[in-house]
């Protein structure tokens, strides 16, 4: 029993998480005791409980990442105690509990990721289907307004946070290192670290539910000053993000380090797939906007918890200030949960028509204008927000233009089907319909870049209906491609066709029956985010809920399908698409490292159809595995 | 990109006229159907028609977009999928054409540079200052309710829990909020604007067909952000000095059109109380009311006196019930008058006493 505590793992986290608590706890009462606060009256006082409340949630968590032994190594090399030499015990899972530990390799982390964020996206689904339910009818029926601002904010911020941010980090975090014939990531012990933030942030967030006072309910926007001035479960948002955000910039580094140095011999950038430039671009995103929510949220907590007062306008704040800096990240943010689909639906539809990417260099180009200009648009989310009105002429101009690199993209994926042979699989059916609707999102964001237009239909459903074409139809579907895609490679199985063309019909029907109709109540003006509406929307609000059931069962056709296939499909080969990237050259699943040959790469990823192109080739068995277990090496002094 | 020539034979050549032609009929199909949808509320200002006509323009030019992708793909899906037999073949090498790029680089650039350009024409159209002194109306946003002050003849302000505007007369709002953001929208009217806490916001409307239209706060304010709803009336010019010249001698009083004063209690509770009726947020079963904003006073009722019923109504912050923030619930020592609030402490006292 002391054994199972002192090693690390799930069982000496929880002990340390405890731990944490305890510690938090008793330093939030000795400093309240030192400004003079009463913390008990009878029991602990309502501050008091808040306070700890607070602390925990900021800090327990650490103690958890300590406790399941994410930094044992680094604690180590800090105390100068000699560091275990890495014999990779880490590395490949063996039984299901390997999942369950902090692994250092790739592909296991990889998923961790995808499953851990589907699970996140079943609970936002799941809060979904209730703010359907109560929208069913106008008037309250089954939840209380607060429950439903809750449901909605819950929803979409785990959706973002929890969902398509890292399912496309963990998509990537197992086919790029294959893709680029690299052994692991650069960094695979700050990979299992920036994995574990992420269940972390997302049970915090799903949590909030039960905190005094109910979830937190001012929306995955938390603006300012309703923000600072809610009930506790604000805080589990505020600090949740905090995690989630972590984890997503250190995952980043992490892909630009391997992306840069890991590269195998010949793999020159010209070279690299589009899903490995598009996780390239979004990891510079990521990079550089991500602190900037996180600031956002630390202003909100010290505004909430301190008393700072930098949104609160009696005080001399500037509540505009928060849209700006929050928005700064978060419409780069859209790109983050966008680019690695278009990455994804540039490998299967090469794959999948038989036919090189059509325009590669400016497939690639085109992802980096966007890292650009993603920067130069953020005020168009505050066109009604009472900002300085000039910046709305500049801001309309970067948003329309932003269309152009996008439609590039749209038009060189047309031209790659253009003449191919098309093998209409799930995969590729689920792309061909990422192409269609996420077409009429652009053109929705086109028209909402129109100054006058998004006047009238801002804070409508009119944006409710664009977002849900571009996070659903533009992300999700390609998360759908890539995971129907890449399961044989990451389960060893294949799944069941017929029941993944039945998923592909009834979410593109039950997606165009649910967010289609919403364009037209918004701009008849039915304002988002309300509990209640007028009676002039009950009919297409009672049509959109019956048809956003349909697709949740949809959904669910999906989870059996996968978990079905991964535990009884039948085995699948190496490469059953026929694809020339690198991953598809190894086994299904692959090698616990890898590659047991070095590739060497000596013409492009796409090259079908050119009689006798090859994108990689094994040399002779030479060391694909570190020459030397990492760690085992004396670091200090080295240059 | 250009290493390859796109295969261009004649059988090519016929397929990208037989799909363009398909996807013209489409786009006149689309266009005709989008702007056959009756997209927008009745409009009510001169700010309505350039804006709805800005809207047609975006449908003409997005429709042809969006069917020709749709085209595309399905003629590709229909066309060029794998027939039995060639499950080892491959497409055709190409890899890029140069003029292609250029062209659907360039193009989309031209039509948005264009569009933004009308775009920046129509806003300006609409935030014009007219040429007449216009009407300032000052709007105030608080948790959850608006308030609406006119400037009196005598320099006070006059203050109305309904919104009046006179028809054909330019209006422009200062907007401001007491508390959270909130944001002032009459759909009908077309323009909405955040009300925030520490600045001044500002609109200009000039509305132009009488009647009476919702006025929506369209930011996120809390837990009664969707009760938060009250009524524009755009009445004839007379019709309002009216309005205003009653405003002015009561207190802001008054439920309802007529401006007779409801003493009701159980009316007041369900239907006049102004800015809200007490039914948007409370639940009271004597009345029907449902509302889960506000504390339920099937519930909290009978631990109250009178005294503590009259306070809550009065100045509702002195004591908050546990649970609820303060500054949830207007003051309505404000908006009504001292036989209102005792008709409705009377009614309340009595389905506490029942």
């Amino acid at each position: 029993m002391t054994a199972r505590v002192r090693a690390p793992g799930l069982t000496r986290g929880a002990v340390f998480f405890v731990i944490g608590v305890l510690l938090s706890a008793a330093v939030v009462l000795v400093v309240r005791a030192l400004y003079g606060f009463e913390s008990f009256d009878g029991g602990l006082t309502g501050k008091a409980q808040n306070a700890i409340l607070l602390a925990s949630l900021l800090f327990a968590p650490l103690f958890f990442f300590v406790g399941i032994g994410a930094f044992d190594y680094w604690f180590y090399w800090a105390a100068g105690k000699p560091t275990r030499p890495e014999d990779h015990s880490n590395h490949g899972a063996y039984s299901w509990r390997d999942y369950f530990r902090v692994n250092t390799d790739h592909k296991v982390i990889g998923i961790q990721y995808v499953v851990t964020s589907f699970f996140f996206m079943l609970v936002g689904g799941l809060l979904a289907m209730i703010v359907r339910a109560e929208l069913a009818a106008p008037g309250m029926q089954f939840v209380d307004s607060n429950a439903y601002n809750g449901l909605f904010s819950v929803h979409a911020s785990l959706m973002i946070f929890l969902f398509i941010i890292p399912v496309f980090a963990g998509l990537a975090n197992y086919v790029l290192p294959l893709m680029i014939g690299a052994p692991d990531m650069a960094f695979p012990r700050l990979n299992a670290l920036s994995y574990w933030m992420l269940p972390v942030g997302g049970l915090m967030m799903t949590a909030s539910f039960f905190a005094p006072g109910g979830s937190f309910a001012t929306g995955w926007t938390a603006y300012a000053p309703l923000s600072t001035d809610v009930p506790i479960g604000q805080m589990f948002f505020t600090i949740g993000v905090q995690f989630a955000g972590a984890s997503s910039i250190a995952t980043a580094l992490n892909f630009l380090v391997t992306i840069v140095t890991m590269r195998a011999p010949g793999m020159s950038f010209w070279r690299m797939p589009l899903l490995v430039w598009a996780n390239f671009s979004t990891s510079l995103l990521v990079v550089i906007a991500t602190p900037f929510i996180a600031a956002s949220q630390f202003f909100v907590l010290l505004d909430y918890a301190l008393g700072f007062n930098f949104f609160r306008a009696s005080a001399d704040g500037d509540v505009l200030m928060y849209q700006h800096v929050f928005w700064f990240y978060s419409h780069p943010a859209v790109y983050i949960m966008m680019l690695p689909g278009f990455g994804i639906i540039s490998e299967i539809i090469a794959v999948k028509s038989r036919k090189p990417i059509f325009g590669y260099r400016m497939m690639a180009f085109s992802l980096l204008a966007i890292v650009l200009l993603g920067f130069t648009v953020w005020a168009h989310h505050m066109f009604v927000s009472g900002m300085q009105e000039w910046i709305r002429i500049p801001m309309m101009v970067t948003t329309a233009i932003i269309a152009v690199p996008t439609g590039i993209k749209i038009f060189s994926w047309l031209a790659t089907l253009w003449r191919g042979v098309l093998h209409l699989d799930t995969a590729m059916l689920f792309a061909l319909g990422f192409l269609t609707m996420f077409t009429l999102g652009g053109i929705s964001g086109v028209m909402l870049a129109m100054v006058p237009l998004t006047i009238h239909v801002s804070d409508t459903y009119f944006i409710v209906a664009h977002i849900h074409y571009v996070l659903y139809g533009g992300s999700l579907f390609t998360i759908f491609a890539g995971v129907y895609y890449w399961f044989p490679k990451m389960t060893g199985r294949m799944y069941d066709e017929t029941l993944g063309k039945v998923h592909f019909w009834l979410t593109f029907v039950g997606f165009n029956l649910t967010f289609g109709p919403m364009h037209l109540i918004g701009v008849q003006g039915m304002p988002r985010r309300v509990a209640d509406y007028p009676e002039q929307f009950a009919g297409w609000n009672l049509f959109i809920t019956l048809s956003s059931f349909l697709l949740g069962i949809a959904t669910l056709i999906f989870v059996y399908n996968t978990v079905a296939s991964w535990r009884g499909g039948p085995r699948a080969e190496a490469n059953p698409w026929r694809a020339l990237t690198l991953e598809w050259q190894v086994s299904s699943p692959p090698p616990v490292f890898n590659f047991d040959r070095v590739p060497l790469v000596v013409g492009g990823p796409y090259e079908y159809g050119v009689p006798g192109a090859q994108h990689g080739i094994f040399q002779p068995p030479v060391e694909a595995r570190p020459r030397q277990p990492a760690g085992a090496a004396e670091r200090e002094g080295e240059p | 990109m250009t290493d390859q020539p796109p295969v261009a034979s004649r059988e090519s050549r016929a397929q990208v006229r037989q799909m363009l032609l398909i996807g013209a009929v489409a786009s006149a199909l689309g266009i005709a159907l989008a702007l056959l949808i009756d997209w927008f509320p009745v409009p009510a200002s001169a700010q309505a028609g350039p804006i709805d006509t800005l809207w047609d323009v975006l449908l003409i030019a997005s429709v042809p977009v969006f069917v020709l992708v749709e085209t595309i793909v399905l003629y590709c899906a229909i066309k060029f999928r794998m027939r039995p037999g060639e499950e080892l073949k491959d497409g055709p090498p190409i890899h890029g054409n140069t003029k292609l790029e250029i062209i659907w680089t360039a193009i989309p650039a031209i039509l948005l540079v264009g569009l933004c350009t009308y775009a920046y024409v129509v806003l300006t159209d609409i935030e014009e200052a007219p040429a007449t002194e216009p009407l300032n109306v000052r709007v105030v946003g608080e948790q959850f309710t608006w308030n609406f002050f006119y400037q009196g003849e005598n320099g006070d302000e006059i203050s109305s829990p309904q919104l009046y505007l006179p028809v054909d007369r330019p209006v422009y709002f200062t907007v401001q909020s007491k508390d959270v953001i909130h944001d002032f929208w009459v759909p009908n009217l077309r323009m909405k604007i955040d009300a925030v806490p520490g600045i001044d916001t500002h609109l200009r409307v000039t509305p132009d067909r009488i009647g009476e239209y919702p006025v929506v706060c369209a930011e996120l304010c809390g837990l009664g952000h969707s009760t938060m709803r009250q009524s524009a009336h755009v009445v004839p010019r007379d019709e309002f000095d009216a309005k205003l010249a009653e405003l002015a001698r009561g207190p802001a009083r008054g439920g309802g059109e007529g401006g007779e004063e409801e003493t009701d209690g159980r009316t007041l509770f369900t239907d006049a109380a102004q800015p809200q009726t007490c039914d948007s947020c409370h639940t009271l079963a004597d009345a029907g009311a449902t509302g889960t904003t506000g504390p339920n006073l099937d519930d909290t009722l009978t631990d109250l006196s009178e005294e503590q019923i009259r306070q809550s109504i009065v100045d509702p912050d002195a004591e908050v019930t546990e649970g609820f923030a303060p500054g949830l619930m207007p003051r309505y020592g404000d908006s009504l008058s001292e036989e209102q609030v005792d008709a409705l402490v009377d009614y309340l006292m009595e389905v506490k006493g029942g």
